[in-house]
């Protein structure tokens, strides 16, 4: 009855991580987690909690409380669909939309997300287009995606494929800026902020503002 | 008037049919759209799973754009795409509010020869015709009314929550407007904003396709003709799975949806091929009811 057996389920308070929430809340406005108040509405709005591992409410919770392994590495944050139906009804108006994005941020950047996750990997990937292009390609993110998740699903999609070309709603044509090197250069800009920000210690950082 | 124009990557691809019934209703009213030059992504929902500062620099590239366009005064950037709308707009609050983050994005605009002043304003082509344009412009523009035509008018997620202030966010009214003002009747229906699933159609579909398949059988249950839409990501979700749908829940799942702008091409006359309708997988036809004989009057009467 492995039901039963919730002993790997018990924390210890020396194993949860103190620091956890005070990084995901690094976001703007991030610091109104603090006031949340369980009333779980973000749960009852949220169209797919039914689906997820642990529900938003108890995400927020676990955030607060430094469960950092648990949070990273659920499937909670990537089922999220950003449809802000928890953020527009929180009372205390904290943007759990906002939270969700951090979370995914985190763990990507520690590699706790679960693995070859599509809906992780759609994110990476279209990152990755973006960043060579300047602009989304449908068509060549989801070959992108099917093939390093479950390339037999790409197979099985072809004659979509074909139909969504035939009408005109797929271009074989790459969509691009006219210098992708100058939209490179604002996010290489960026890189440099965040790692200089990465390498200043809290103190000093508050010193200098 | 002439408006600057931000269609966004999705209506260059799947979302097409959007793009081209939006140009043709806005040239049937006597406006025009004109697409700002070598605008990019939005930095939208995926990207920010990635980084936020990065989503916002990528959004700040348009304004700046836009504003170039411009030349002086105010931008009203037009933006068809409910994610892109939510991206512009996000992006747009929080570099007013934050300053840090302004000096982030201002400092990485620099890198690319840009400054962007905060002078755009997002706007969506929903809200450009009912405020600017007006009902009565549209009312008078329609040929073919679309008498006895039951539309469920779908708003989804990211059109009017969080940051959009031109419609309620419980329940937004202003498609079904435009659908009484082309004759139609609006369906009232509780689903008008719940989520269609999004990507999780293409990455989880297991669960994609059942939060999909809930607003296809509660418009179809409530004897609709046609949903609506006015973003690219809920109309593909709810058309082009139809057959998938069907075969997983041993039913028969058939409704056409079809962008607002194209529904409004119907009703001014305009040719099918101009609005994209003959892209569509669930065909869509509105062939309005013959006229009652006077045969039938006198026998009702």
């Amino acid at each position: 009855m492995d039901k039963w057996n919730t002993w790997d389920k018990i924390q210890y308070e020396s194993e949860l991580d103190s620091g956890f929430a005070q990084e995901v809340m690094s976001i703007p406005d991030g610091e109104k987690l603090l006031s949340c108040i369980q009333c779980g509405t973000c749960s009852g709005m949220c169209p797919l909690s039914s689906f997820m591992d642990y529900t938003p409410r108890q995400i927020v919770a676990m955030i607060l409380a430094g469960f950092r392994g648990e949070v990273l590495s659920s499937y909670t944050t990537w089922l999220c669909a950003s449809c802000y139906a928890c953020t527009v009804e929180c009372p205390q108006g904290i943007k759990i939309t906002d939270l969700m994005y951090a979370t995914k941020r985190l763990a990507i950047r520690d590699g706790m997300h679960p693995k070859r996750f599509p809906a992780q990997v759609l994110a990476t990937e279209f990152y990755k287009g973006v960043e060579r292009t300047g602009r989304s390609n449908e068509g060549s993110l989801l070959v992108r995606l099917f093939l390093k998740t479950n390339p037999l699903r790409l197979l099985g999609r072809a004659g979509f494929g074909l139909a969504l070309l035939r009408r005109g709603r797929l271009s074989p044509k790459v969509e691009s800026i006219k210098r992708p090197g100058g939209l490179q250069a604002m996010l290489r800009s960026i890189d440099r902020g965040e790692a200089a920000r990465r390498h200043t210690p809290q103190a000093t950082r508050e010193a200098v503002q | 008037m002439n408006y600057p124009y931000y269609p966004g990557c999705s209506l260059k691809s799947t979302g097409k049919p959007y793009d081209e019934s939006m140009r043709a209703v806005f040239t049937a009213l006597g406006h025009s759209l004109e697409e700002i030059d070598d605008w990019n992504c939005c930095g939208a929902t995926a990207y920010m799973s990635i980084s936020e500062e990065k989503a916002f620099a990528l959004s700040a590239r348009n304004f700046a754009l836009a504003e170039k366009h411009n030349g002086k005064g105010d931008v009203n950037l037009v933006v068809p795409c409910a994610a892109c709308y939510l991206g512009l707009n996000k992006a747009q609050r929080y570099l007013r509010e934050h300053d840090d983050l302004r000096q982030t994005v201002s400092k990485a605009l620099a890198e690319a020869g840009l400054t962007y002043r905060g002078n755009v304003k997002v706007r969506h082509p929903l809200e450009v015709l009912i405020n600017d344009v007006g009902m009565d412009a549209i009312k008078a523009r329609v040929t073919r009314p679309l008498k006895g035509l039951k539309v469920a008018s779908y708003y989804g997620c990211q059109l009017v929550r969080p940051y959009a202030d031109f419609d309620d966010q419980h329940d937004p009214t202003s498609m079904d407007r435009i659908v009484t003002a082309l004759g139609g009747t609006p369906v009232d229906w509780p689903l008008k904003t719940r989520c269609c699933g999004g990507s999780l159609t293409g990455t989880v579909p297991d669960v994609g396709y059942r939060l999909s398949y809930v607003l296809l059988r509660e418009a179809q249950r409530r004897g609709c003709d046609v949903i609506i839409t006015a973003c690219p990501l809920c109309q593909f979700n709810l058309e082009c799975y139809q057959p998938t749908m069907s075969r997983a829940n041993h039913t028969t799942v058939h409704m056409p949806v079809v962008y607002f702008t194209q529904l409004m091409g119907v009703a001014f006359g305009l040719k099918e091929r101009a609005l994209g309708l003959q892209r569509l997988f669930v065909p869509f036809e509105f062939t309005p009811a013959a006229p009652e004989s006077k045969g039938a009057v006198h026998a009702s009467a």
